[in-house]
């Protein structure tokens, strides 16, 4: 099996007053490209600068290589970070720039030379050696950037929101070039964004972070398919999460619950102890993407499915998105391909999915559950 | 279709622009008047003769120039130049890490350093060189406060001599080059120290080779605003070097107000912008710097 290149031990950490970071674990394989996905504020960044050396955790351990570097520097650690803002030394030429490590290791001029060429040629930007960085634009810039962090073969590359400032095209297009780059020199990637899809594009695994917590860590898939808490399904899965109680486990691994405006069904969930988690009469949160909520009129449903009221339409990227309420206040998102144009604003619905399309979450947290009953 | 041609290549010149022409017109005659002027004024008396008694005669001569070669003032221009780079050098020594950690204080502390650095200039410079007379003389308080711990048995004896006089001007120009460096430091963006320490450099390396650098424009401009000032802050030598120390503004003053040599003066003030502006030319071949932080 692949080897751990990077690990995090309860790593502690806080500005003045302020937690940021609250006991994380973490451990990275050789060659993995892992993503710290969160909103802004939830410490990934703090997470990457005590990596990279530039921040000293209050508590906890980095090892790289299994080797604890945490009293390191950043100059001794082999480890090089793409800063969201580039970064890039503007009394250099793109040259100066990419050859700073190399300079600093005092490798021969012609060996300079032809490392930053090779990097160059890596980012797709042959012949812009003797340009400033004033004079490239922002995606040449963020090559350069890149090329400047891996010209040294580090053993890890952090890279901070490399792609934020860029725009939805070049974005789309860096995504996938990060990808084929990260294959082709099988440097373990640590990436930070708070954009999911960039997050689900590129990662191997996803490590979705929330105030200074790790809330779910897994392979891409399973974050967005099954999330274990309704925090990761709302932020990875833009899905929608809804709260009853359970009333019966049935043969066929499927739990029904019962709500104020009716009964719902989700899968039993996987793992065994997830499984004794449900009890009839608990209440339970349980989370469906938008794409799988059916709607039919309220007379044919009878007795399935939940009673909603039709709140607004609205029509996005080729995307019939409908908003229902439910009698509590809240808000389920129903979407489409296509103009479904039978429905307006007003009318009554009955909301069902199928049991294999919701996923049971927040089982293994009942404040979180109460939190989120209480944020609705 | 020619006038058409015309119309197209012709630069776009609107009326804005010749407004703000008309706008910035005051500030050229301005300059022309008062500092192209006796510029002008002063490279032409550099060239006439000495009346008997008062003013100057129609007569052209080089014998001003060639008087500086004398002994006597070619020892002024040494002592000047000998105490110019000493200050300078001192007070970059002092206001370069004063004000590059001053940038890199929380903005509330940056606001009172800044106070302080600016409550002295409430007070006229002269006063505070006073001052000065009164730390240094025979049994002042510098004097008491050395006997009182012990370190000396008898008055040090340090005023009219160099050293006060190097006090005096590092004390009367550290300001302007911690505000210098402190702007340039200001706009360093600290990132790129981290990427240079994230790069392998140790903080050392990466403060020459990036901070260092790029707060060069502010250390630059704060040498010149030290270094052209101390070749002529005579009135500095006068009172803490009492007439120990003779500079090149003494003896400019002197040869003006109380020879009455106008054009003898005209030429040493010549000769001192000539060496002052061959400095900084030089510094900045060397330094390869354009921009001092809008200075020059």
């Amino acid at each position: 099996m692949s080897q751990t290149i990077l690990e995090l031990q309860g790593i502690e950490k806080s500005f003045q007053e302020t937690r940021v970071l609250n006991n994380i674990s973490l451990s990275v394989n050789q060659g993995e490209f892992i993503t710290l996905l969160g909103s802004s504020g939830c410490g990934k960044t703090t997470t990457l600068r005590i990596i990279a050396g530039l921040e000293k955790p209050d508590q906890g351990q980095v090892l790289l290589e299994g080797q604890d570097v945490t009293g390191w520097e950043p100059n001794q650690r082999d480890v090089n970070t793409v800063f969201q803002n580039y970064a890039l030394f503007p009394h250099m030429s793109v040259e100066g720039n990419i050859g700073y490590s190399l300079r600093l290791k005092r490798v021969s001029k012609p060996k300079i030379r032809q490392a930053v060429e090779d990097a160059l040629d890596l980012v797709q930007l042959e012949g812009f050696e003797k340009r400033m960085p004033n004079e490239l634009s922002g995606g040449q810039r963020q090559r350069v950037a890149i090329a400047r962090a891996i010209v040294n073969q580090p053993k890890i590359l952090l890279l901070d929101e490399p792609l934020g400032a860029l725009d939805l095209q070049l974005r789309r297009q860096m995504q996938l070039e990060l990808k084929r780059l990260q294959k082709q020199l099988g440097i373990t990637f640590v990436y930070i964004t708070h954009d999911q899809e960039e997050a689900l594009n590129m990662s191997d695994r996803i490590v979705v972070m929330r105030d200074g917590r790790f809330e779910q860590i897994g392979f891409a898939e399973e974050i967005y398919n099954h999330p274990r808490t309704s925090y990761v399904a709302r932020f990875v899965g833009n899905a929608n999460v809804v709260t009853g109680w359970v009333e019966e486990k049935d043969e066929n691994g499927s739990v029904k619950f019962s709500h104020p405006d009716g009964v719902f069904w989700a899968a039993i969930p996987e793992k065994p102890e997830d499984r004794n988690a449900v009890r009839p009469g608990d209440p339970a949160a349980v989370a469906v993407r938008s794409e799988h909520l059916e709607l039919m009129s309220a007379e044919a449903a009878g007795s399935e499915g939940l009673k909603a009221c039709v709140k607004e339409k609205s029509f996005t990227a080729g995307m019939l998105r409908i908003t229902l309420s439910l009698s509590d206040g809240a808000e389920l998102i129903a979407s489409r391909h296509g103009i479904n144009s039978s429905l307006e604003p007003g009318d009554r619905v009955s909301v069902a999915w199928g049991p294999e399309n919701a996923v049971m979450v927040d089982l293994q947290s009942g404040n979180e559950l109460e939190s989120s009953m209480e944020g609705e | 279709m020619i006038v058409s041609m015309e119309q197209v290549s012709r630069p776009k010149r609107p009326a804005r622009d010749r407004m703000s022409l008309i706008a910035i017109l005051p500030l050229y005659v301005f300059t022309l008047l008062f500092v192209a002027g006796p510029l002008i004024y002063m490279l032409v008396l550099s060239f006439l003769s000495r009346a008997e008694v008062w003013g100057v005669v129609n007569q052209f001569t080089f014998r001003n120039y060639a008087r500086i070669f004398e002994p006597i003032y070619l020892k002024t221009f040494g002592q000047s130049l000998k105490l110019a780079f000493t200050s300078t050098i001192l007070v970059a020594l002092i206001g370069y890490p004063f004000g590059y950690f001053m940038a890199k204080l929380s903005p509330k502390w940056r606001g009172r350093m800044m106070f302080f650095l600016i409550i002295p200039f409430w007070t006229s410079s002269l006063m505070r060189l006073y001052g000065w007379i009164i730390f240094f003389q025979a049994n002042g308080v510098l004097d008491s406060i050395l006997m009182g711990i012990g370190l000396t048995s008898e008055p040090l004896k340090i005023l009219y001599t160099y050293p006060a006089v190097v006090v005096g001007m590092v004390y009367v120009l550290v300001p302007f080059m911690i505000f210098s460096v402190y702007s340039s430091a200001e706009k360093l963006d600290w990132s790129l120290v981290e990427a240079a320490r994230d790069l392998g450099a140790g903080a050392v390396k990466a403060f020459l080779t990036i901070s260092l650098k790029l707060t060069l424009p502010g250390l630059l401009s704060g040498v010149v605003l030290t270094f052209i000032p101390s070749m002529g802050l005579y009135f500095i030598a006068d009172i803490l070097g009492g007439n120990k120390v003779l500079l090149m503004g003494s003896l400019i003053y002197e040869q003006l107000m109380k020879a009455h040599d106008w054009p003898f003066a005209a030429a040493l003030s010549v000769v001192l912008m000539v060496m002052t502006s061959l400095m900084i030319y030089l510094y900045r071949r060397v330094t390869k710097v354009k921009d001092l932080e809008g200075l020059i």
